[in-house]
């Protein structure tokens, strides 16, 4: 990828290819330094610009309903996006330094609870794309990796999501950014711990288990700074190009809760004194689906109206952690049983963090 | 020269595909496009990640989907 010597050279000597790397990595660091001051310029103006555009431009009353949705939502919008166009570049420069196949080794044969708790810190940083799930899989029994250990990276893997991260910090703070990695990736351990001891694995489809693997392809995937910066920048086009809609979407709905529902009026369902708050969210979340960058403004509206955090994570979760298409993809490598338990496993670990978190705050 | 590219069909797959077609018609070579999707396949030849792309059995990319001018540099 960063051969560089098949091209002709006009310049003497060997280092060519390194030279023109050299600067072509030097004009990517200005424009990024350049890119960082433009950036922390427009967002420290969006609040203002955003009660400027309400409030005087467009002409709506201060404290009306109307109001505040669309405050809400010219401040939003920009603010969620550029947060993720930032934090995708930077998580894309982290990831492209962790593969698949990095993974794999370092999962291959460890035993259960360490290995738990590895996966589960692993699948967040690790690049996957759930289509990719079935090779994933295949490559991590064929290693050697407990099932019980795949799960835990299965389940961290979309829903401990640097995006949702970033935007819960950048939204709701550090410490329910903190509370959502550390109850995520427990829910990934001790989920995955579970089903390791339920021992499934004649649940798993037979040809799977019958799959004789090559050794790990792992092709020449070296690269230079330049490439990742390169990488990175890729990523947040792929993903925020997907990803836009939903924000916009997520934005939307959270501006309508913000404006028109009353303030209080969500404590009733989803306040911490109903035991039913914590299931009901759950259970509404388990067919819902959405990217994380979408479901953030909503929780961020929710949580702003009165719902208990508990109940609030946990519908985040259920949300995020648990798709009706990745369970289509995973149905090629799982019986129906073990998809079952799958979702019962995390579904109740969701549930135990959402009591956990009304309970003690 | 025969390409294999690997992947289940979902969008990246895709992607990798079309770059690859275009690689090879701007390069001018005579050369095989072959998609494979059976997960048995993909895994005999120890690729754990899709898309992943391999040209005359060596594999080249995985995990992502190569830009055309990588596949072209892989063509040279």
């Amino acid at each position: 990828m960063s051969n560089k010597s098949n091209q002709p050279c006009a310049c003497q000597g060997n280092n060519c290819g390194e030279e023109a790397s050299k600067s072509g990595l030097a004009k990517q660091l200005f424009l990024g330094a350049i890119g960082l001051v433009i950036w922390y310029a427009i967002y420290s103006q969006l609040l203002p610009f955003s009660n400027w555009f309400t409030y005087s431009l467009v002409g709506i009353a201060e404290g009306s309903h109307l109001g505040d949705a669309i405050q809400f939502f010219v401040y939003d919008t920009p603010k969620v996006i550029m947060l993720l166009v930032l934090v995708v570049f930077l998580v894309g420069i982290l990831r492209s330094f962790v593969t698949v196949e990095w993974t794999r080794k370092v999962l291959a044969g460890k035993r259960e609870s360490v290995g738990n708790v590895l996966a589960a810190l692993l699948g967040v940083v690790t690049p996957f794309c759930s289509c990719s799930a079935v090779p994933l899989f295949i490559g991590f029994m064929t290693a050697g990796v407990p099932l019980g250990v795949t799960f835990s990276f299965l389940i961290s893997a979309p829903m401990v999501n640097e995006i949702a991260l970033v935007l819960l910090y950048g939204l709701l703070g550090w410490k329910v950014a903190a509370l959502y990695f550390v109850t995520g990736i427990s829910v990934a351990v001790v989920a995955g711990w579970v089903m390791g001891r339920m021992k499934l694995e004649n649940h798993v489809e037979d040809w799977v288990r019958e799959i004789r693997a090559g050794e790990a392809n792992m092709a020449d995937q070296s690269m230079t700074w330049s490439d990742r910066f390169a990488y990175a920048a890729g990523s947040v086009k792929d993903i925020v190009g997907r990803v836009w809609k939903f924000v916009v979407l997520g934005i939307a709905v959270g501006a309508g809760i913000h404006g028109y529902v009353p303030e209080g009026y969500l404590a009733t369902i989803m306040g911490d004194s109903s035991w039913w708050s914590v299931p009901l969210s759950v259970v509404i979340g388990i067919p819902m689906y959405t990217n994380a960058a979408g479901v953030i403004p909503v929780v961020e509206a929710l949580l702003g109206k009165g719902a208990a955090l508990g109940t609030v994570l946990a519908f985040m979760m259920s949300v995020i952690a648990l798709s009706f298409p990745e369970m289509v993809i995973l149905r090629k490598v799982l019986k129906p049983r073990l998809i079952a338990v799958f979702i019962g496993v995390v579904a109740c670990g969701i549930l135990l963090v959402g009591y956990l978190f009304n309970a003690i705050i | 020269m025969k390409i294999q590219v690997m992947g289940p069909g979902c969008a990246k797959c895709e992607e990798a595909a079309k770059n690859v077609k275009a690689a090879v018609a701007e390069a001018g070579i005579e050369a095989e496009v072959v998609k494979i999707s059976d997960f048995q396949e993909i895994a005999k030849m120890g690729v754990f990640s899709t898309p992943a792309v391999a040209i005359d059995g060596e594999v080249k990319v995985v995990g992502k989907s190569p830009s055309k001018a990588e596949v072209l540099g892989w063509l040279k």
